[in-house]
């Protein structure tokens, strides 16, 4: 067992789990934070994507060990900026009004996905937006409404 | 008829969802007529709050797992528990703790929840035995104690050897020999498509709760709760009532959680009862894609006579389907794949013979397009090489034979309306400028041909190695339940105005993405005068909603929109009587708070002037159809014969668009899953058993393999619908793959007649061009 420490959507964590446990796990199971959702288990589906230290991670394959002294946001975490807690923020109201969620199981991996790369500064090119979501699979929107969605708040459009 | 291309970006109505974060003012784009709610989940799904049956926490719940066959067909000797181990701090279900039948209901009742010892195995991820306990560690540890011992026997996979055939269908209209006679040009091919997952981002999953006095509560991922309802019932020896199936959010289904979820709800019932507590059965995505239905394969011969101006004059066809080990939903897949195959297209003499078989592989099952999408993609690839020959452009030769009104199915069906087969072809003909840029494509394949530089020329770089091609497909899709599927289920949609004002819907239609909870609010609040957030949608959940048949066949808008319109017409009317004819959103607080409440109960009728004869194949196959045209521009390295899907123009007709937003999603979606079908997904087969079963093997299209989607809706209304729609789901997913394989011919000139379009089949199709090509240097090379 490990003693791990680390920040997950800004509040002080403490656990001791075994050091192999994943990322994913302790969210889901020890923290509750139940918006990861878990896709395929082997980094190919992107639904468990979540910000370590402002980069996307695939949290089925972080190894807890990995985790100690870093911070962790996930899809709970990402309106903690906004006016007060529950409410959207610009990204996720950009994919409320363009209908960039329809099962809605991929869209917390693809808003930190977005989020990262709007964050690292990436523009409204659809190209761009589509290169740094192609990690994050989704089946039904067909990725045009999302693309657009990020495109909106990159360019300034939905109002912050 | 009225044609709208939806412009974005969308729009944020002017209140958002009771649940909903109110937008800023600034979120509401100008210039849109009309404003559409958003989705009314969509800030729980948005946040991480939504829960999906993963999510949800049932203290003292244990893990369950199944044990399957490794083996494609054998006999079940002997179920053997490893003596080493203690199995008392577990617990293990096998055939014989069935209380009920063992078999999951469906249409044909021939497949065993679990296979009893003596029994036989027919496919290699067939359940055997269940394990559930206290921890996942304990699951891995011990289901290798569990031995199956077995004895052999042959399997078969080859669907047109097999003798037992699950369902066969004969349609025939005029005479076929007299077609043929007087054809100037008659083509035959062969054309052959595999096994398609729905691949739902969430795997499948349930969860069985025990209750009081012997009662089943399961909370689960799936489509259909009456499906499960009906099958928890049947082996579990439950009654109606202590039977509860309550949906999950659901994280995509596509057909695959239509009757899939059965008995995985059977499995974790029977651990949990035996367990006497709540046990979890969440699959993950190796066992989601190695043991749940697919898509058919199917193999569709085309022998087809037209005339030198492109009249079809005679069809016939062959269809075989790949039932896999059991028989599912196999007879209604195969007839509506045989009552489309013949396309949207006039011709006098047709016959279609359909026939789907058993093999040793794991069941096939519903997925969008039911049918559909495997011949259509043989039609249309057929018709353009008819159009090759007759060196006509493939929307000419569509235009001289596509549907119009008063025009007469091969089942006799007279298509009295809502037919739009020319408007969706004009449109993304229009949309697409297919004539002008196919001008310049068949050009520069003109200029490559012959030079020796494909395929097996010096590599190349720059822009010399990429061939580009635009092709067409034109579809139609039956509008809901096939035949007198309807009548026979008779599904009923409530309407409550409760005692304390409340209007809600009571449904059993499920929201899986598709947008369910938004769309049946904006219908009936459309009809009771009142803002959308008014009306709330009850949960599903078997004790308090009705039986409104599954959710499926893009019948929920069309048929169940059409009964919450037709009771909340009812609704309104009852109370504005009682209430001297005032205006039911001034009234209906007040009418509550005297009267008490109100439930309407509204059951489907059967649409007038609609027959279906299902043991002749004769009359009216489906109510109406939606019809759909499709042009995909596509890229292809001569080098590596990778395919880029560009462009795409999608037109859908859909009777009555009643979310654009919406509806525009669901063909973005569908055209995608069809480009995947066409380009890279594939289901390789060894001794029966799926090789590539899991997300590291099987591709489905990223962001950056989907092309630009421009969707034009088209909504030529339905009579029986109040509301005119016709689904839209499925329509999309017809035409896709035959759109994309055209363009694939017209960038490199060969055909690929076996789906998927994966570079090696193009390699291989421009090898064995160059080889005849040079073996007859007349013929030529187009």
């Amino acid at each position: 067992m490990s003693r791990i420490r680390f920040l997950v959507n800004g509040a002080p964590t403490e656990i001791e789990v075994p050091g192999m446990r994943r990322l994913l796990d302790v969210l889901r199971e020890d923290l509750g934070l139940t918006g990861t959702k878990e896709g395929c288990g082997e980094g190919e589906c992107g639904a468990c994507s979540v910000l370590l230290d402002g980069q996307v991670v695939d949290s089925c394959l972080v190894p807890m060990s990995q985790v100690d002294g870093r911070i962790v946001r996930t899809v709970e975490g990402l309106a903690l900026a906004a006016r007060e807690l529950g409410e959207l923020d610009t990204l996720q109201s950009a994919f409320l009004v363009h209908g960039a969620a329809q099962c809605g199981i991929c869209t917390p991996g693809m808003l930190i996905a977005a989020r990262a790369y709007l964050d690292a500064g990436g523009g409204p090119d659809h190209g761009d937006i589509r290169e740094a979501i192609a990690g994050n699979l989704c089946r039904c929107t067909g990725y045009q409404k999302i693309v657009e969605a990020i495109a909106a708040v990159a360019a300034g459009e939905v109002p912050a | 008829m009225t044609t709208r291309t939806v412009p974005r970006p969308a729009v944020a109505p002017a209140r958002s969802a009771p649940d909903a974060l109110v937008m800023s003012p600034g979120a509401s784009a100008p210039g849109r007529a009309a404003s559409f709610p958003l989705r009314r989940e969509g800030p729980a799904k948005l946040t991480g709050t939504a829960k999906y049956t993963d999510d949800l926490v049932f203290p003292g719940a244990w893990y369950g797992a199944t044990i399957r066959s490794t083996e494609a067909r054998a006999r079940l000797l002997a179920i053997e528990l490893d003596p080493g181990i203690d199995w008392s701090k577990v617990v293990v279900v096998t055939a014989a703790d069935i209380p009920g039948e063992n078999l999951v209901s469906a249409i044909k009742e021939d497949q065993p929840v679990l296979v009893p010892v003596g029994g036989e195995i027919r496919h290699h991820a067939e359940p055997v035995a269940l394990l559930a306990a206290p921890d996942r560690e304990t699951i891995r540890r011990l289901r290798a104690g569990i031995r199956l011992v077995t004895e052999r026997l042959p399997p078969v996979f080859d669907p047109e050897v097999s003798d037992h055939v699950f369902a066969q269908y004969e349609i025939g209209s005029g005479d076929l020999e007299a077609g043929f006679a007087a054809a100037d040009l008659i083509l035959e091919g062969e054309y052959r498509v595999g096994h398609q997952e729905q691949l739902y981002i969430e795997n499948n999953a349930m969860i069985a709760v025990p209750g009081e006095g012997g009662g089943m509560t399961v909370h689960g991922s799936l489509q259909c709760p009456y499906y499960v309802h009906k099958a928890l019932r049947k082996s579990l020896g439950l009654t109606a009532a202590q039977a509860r199936v309550v949906q999950a959010e659901t994280g995509g289904g596509f057909g695959g959680k239509e009757e899939y979820p059965s008995i995985i709800a059977i499995h974790a019932a029977l651990l949990a009862r035996k367990a006497g507590r709540p046990v979890r059965m969440i699959y993950d995505r190796h066992e989601d894609i190695a043991a749940t239905t697919k898509r058919h394969p199917a193999i569709v011969r085309h022998r087809t006579g037209v005339m030198a101006d492109g009249t079809l004059v005679a069809q016939e066809i062959e269809v075989v389907m790949d039932g896999g080990a059991y028989c599912t939903l196999t007879p209604v897949v195969l007839s509506r794949g045989a009552l489309h195959a013949a396309g949207p297209y006039r011709c006098a003499n047709v016959r279609v013979r359909a026939r789907a078989t058993r093999t040793n592989t794991p069941p096939n099952g519903a997925f969008r397009g039911f049918g559909a999408p495997q011949v259509e993609f043989a039609t249309e690839t057929h018709l353009n090489r008819i159009a090759e020959r007759l060196g006509m452009s493939p929307a000419e030769l569509r235009r001289r034979n596509a549907y119009g009104l008063g025009d007469v199915t091969p089942t006799g069906q007279v298509l009295r309306e809502s037919v739009a087969a020319h408007e969706v072809l004009r449109l993304a003909v229009e949309a697409s400028e297919f004539e002008r840029i196919r001008v310049g494509t068949g050009a520069a394949r003109l200029d490559r041909s012959g030079t020796g530089m494909v395929p097996v020329g010096p590599l190349r770089t720059g822009p010399g190695r990429i061939a580009t091609g635009i092709g067409l497909a034109l579809g139609w899709h039956g509008a809901g339940f096939t035949g007198s599927g309807e009548v026979h289920i008779g599904s009923v949609a409530s309407l409550e105005l409760t005692a304390d004002g409340r209007i809600r819907v009571l449904i059993g239609s499920t929201e899986m993405g598709q947008g369910t909870s938004t769309i049946f609010p904006l219908m009936v609040a459309g009809e009771l005068g009142l803002p959308a957030e008014l009306v709330e949608m009850a949960p599903v959940d078997t004790a308090l909603v009705p039986d409104s048949g599954p959710t499926v066949a893009s019948r929920t808008a069309m048929v169940v929109g059409g009964l919450c319109i037709s009771a909340a017409r009812r609704l309104r009317a009852e109370v504005e009587t009682r209430n001297g004819g005032l205006a039911f959103a001034n009234v209906y607080l007040a009418d509550a708070a005297i009267h008490g409440a109100t439930r309407i109960d509204h059951e489907f009728e059967p649409y007038p002037d609609v027959s279906f004869d299902d043991t002749t194949y004769r009359g009216d196959a489906y109510p109406a159809f939606g019809w759909a045209a499709c042009v995909a521009i596509v890229d292809v390295d001569l080098d590596t014969a990778e395919v880029s899907v560009r462009e795409v123009v999608a037109v859908d007709d859909v009777g009555k668009v009643i979310h654009p937003i919406m509806c525009e999603g669901q063909v973005e979606g569908g055209t995608l899953q069809a480009i995947g079908y066409a380009t890279i997904e594939e289901i390789k087969l060894k001794d029966g058993r799926y090789l590539n079963d899991r997300l590291a093997t099987y591709l489905i299209p990223t962001a950056l393999d989907a092309p630009r989607i421009t969707t034009i809706l088209v909504e030529a209304p339905f009579s029986g619908a109040p509301h005119g729609a016709k689904g839209v789901g499925e329509l999309p997913m017809d035409v896709g793959a035959p759109a994309v394989v055209a363009a694939i011919q017209d960038a490199v000139g060969v055909w690929i007649t076996d789906l998927p379009a994966t570079p090696e089949r193009i390699l291989a199709a421009l090898e064995s061009a160059a080889a005849a090509a040079s073996a007859n240097p007349e013929g030529g090379t187009a």
